[in-house]
């Protein structure tokens, strides 16, 4: 075990692609840690990543990551902190090359070794996965993959924390992988640590509930809390979590004394919630968790004690994350005051609309929201008061054709000088085209991936 | 009895996956759990949440929670990077919920009064809240 008192602490440092740069600086230098789990990636994050690997070969991975080495990697050399991340996204060998060149930089040559999980990427293999009978279905809709199989631009399977427990045990310091689990992160270092059987499913349950709460970072420490949102301390150096595992699977969610923040029941169970499908199947490529059997005790402050958690037999299937090219999109702003600011508003989307249709544009979607009044709960607050002070007309259209979806950026500026009065707010300039990756999330045969996944550990 | 809005009675989280928005909602007296899982039907939730939610209502209950989980089929506009919407990944679903009424007695509806609502005299300080 790491700590004298038999708990492994994993510590969340990121729980997207942007999140708060200087939290995981803080998880490493304000307290004991044993591990840092860094979580980059997201349904839209892969789409991302990909789009930037179409531009350029070496791209394709949170560069976040390698900057936030740079800054912590003495550190956690130091204090033997391990790192585990996915911030490879669909290009981790250019992520760990990168992190190589990093850590010399900052010193930590022939100090630190480096796992790389590879093999979670399909695109290579994806004509070859459909003739042997693979069908890649559409999850939601049941549609076969050869639909869009011309559009596809990457096709990464969910990975479990087989790669991750392998790559510790081979020593290895900072783990870089691709389309691995949000909550694998958290939970193969447990694997690792306590040794727990693939078929433990209780305790394996009970660090993908870990897992689960760790992985969107400050959302289960006070961040986005509904509850007594105004009373919570020192948001400005927010605390990000932390859990205590025991072997027993039981563990306690905290953070750094002094650090900003709460945790407490409400600020855990909110998370427990995030995303969540069927509670009593959260299924994962290593265990089917019950999230109905959860206990929450508040067992300190800012100590919220899980335990009772229960799992069962894995699936014989992963899951699939595929981006295609879903066509083009673009969405402008104009800002209508007072006097009948929704009514001008309106006017406005109107007249934007014959003008697109006269010109013969077709577009797959418009649609129009006012910001200020609908665009976040929709008709659930009827039609605007006449009085409104201000509102932001929002206009969005989706077409598979880019001349139409380029010719609608340039109908938002004149509608300034050829639509209803007080109008402002144009400054930004031309809206931006940007090309759609759309979501196929699919299943494959668990042998069909899991053969080929390479683990490999090196140098700084 | 009274009708009044959930924000008084209950906290919630949404976010999304494809297409569908989901919305943990958690009571935050266990006692007002009942309530909670006796009028809020899937069937209610979407008639509230009307043209906003083309497909199905599901609800799963979590009584270890004092939680019930909603899930909202065909509520993003397709989704993802699909989506034209504001709040395409779903993540003010939440409050959305909030504003549907349930009927409590009058004794619950007023010790319920403000929950869950800033004080009026509230002031952001320097070094975030409080």
């Amino acid at each position: 075990m790491s700590s004298t008192d038999g708990t492994v602490r994993v510590a969340s440092g990121q729980g997207f692609w942007g999140d708060d740069l200087e939290a995981p600086v803080r998880q490493v230098e304000q307290g004991p840690i044993d591990y840092l789990m860094l979580d980059y990636l997201a349904e839209v994050t892969m789409s991302i990543m990909q789009k930037q690997r179409s531009r350029d070969p070496s791209a394709g991975y949170a560069r976040d990551f390698v900057e936030l080495m740079a800054r912590i990697f003495p550190t956690c050399v130091e204090k033997g902190v391990r790192v585990v991340t996915n911030a490879g996204g669909v290009n981790p060998v250019g992520c760990a090359e990168a992190l190589v060149e990093a850590g010399r930089a900052a010193g930590v040559a022939g100090k630190a070794r480096i796992g790389l999980v590879t093999g979670d990427d399909l695109m290579d293999r994806l004509d070859d996965l459909l003739a042997e009978g693979h069908e890649l279905k559409n999850m939601e809709t049941g549609a076969p993959l050869s639909e869009i199989r011309s559009q596809v631009q990457s096709a990464n399977a969910y990975i479990g924390a087989t790669p991750i427990v392998k790559a510790l045990g081979m020593g290895a310091d900072v783990i870089v992988t691709g389309r691995s689990t949000d909550t694998a992160l958290t939970y193969g270092p447990l694997m690792h640590e306590f040794g727990w059987a693939p078929d433990d499913w209780d305790r394996i349950a009970a660090g993908v509930i870990a897992g689960h709460i760790n992985e969107c970072g400050a959302q289960c420490t006070g961040g986005n809390c509904m509850v007594d949102w105004w009373k919570i301390p020192h948001m400005a150096e927010l605390g990000f979590p932390i859990v205590e595992v025991s072997s027993d699977g039981s563990f306690v969610v905290t953070k750094h004394d002094g650090t900003g923040g709460r945790v407490t029941r409400a600020s855990v169970s909110e998370q427990i919630l995030y995303e969540m499908g069927d509670p009593t199947e959260y299924i994962t490529p290593d265990v089917i968790a019950d999230f109905t059997t959860i206990q929450l005790d508040e067992v300190g402050p800012d100590r919220v004690k899980v335990h009772g958690v229960k799992g069962r037999h894995d699936t014989e299937f992963l899951k699939v994350s595929i981006a295609y090219a879903g066509g083009w999109k673009a969405t402008g702003t104009l800002t209508y005051s007072w006097p009948d600011a929704a009514a001008k508003a309106r006017g406005a989307a109107r007249i934007l609309r014959e003008r697109l249709d006269r010109l013969g544009h077709e577009f797959d979607e418009v649609r129009t929201e006012l910001v200020g009044w609908d665009s976040t709960h929709g008709a659930l607050v009827g039609p605007p008061p006449a009085d409104i002070p201000e509102v932001q007309l929002r206009v969005g259209v989706r077409s598979s054709d880019r001349e139409a979806v380029e010719r609608f950026t340039r109908e938002i500026a004149p509608l300034v000088l050829t639509g209803p009065p007080s109008v402002t707010g144009f400054a930004g300039g031309r809206p931006r085209v940007q090309e759609i990756m759309a979501y196929w999330p699919a299943l494959i045969r668990k042998e069909a991936v899991q053969p080929h996944l390479v683990v490999e550990v090196k140098d700084v | 009895m009274k009708r009044i809005q959930l924000v008084h009675l209950a906290h919630a989280r949404s976010g999304d996956k494809g297409d569908t928005a989901n919305v943990g909602i958690i009571a935050y007296d266990a006692a007002h759990y009942p309530l909670m899982v006796e009028q809020l039907t899937p069937e209610r939730v979407k008639e509230h949440f009307g043209p906003m939610v083309k497909g199905d209502v599901e609800r799963f209950e979590l009584p270890n929670l004092n939680a019930l989980n909603f899930l909202l089929h065909g509520a993003l506009g397709g989704g993802g990077t699909m989506s034209l919407m504001n709040d395409a990944q779903g993540k003010v679903f939440s409050t959305g919920l909030l504003r549907m009424e349930v009927e409590v007695p009058d004794e619950v509806a007023k010790a319920a009064a403000g929950r869950g609502r800033v004080p009026a005299d509230w002031e952001p300080e320097v070094g975030g809240y409080v």
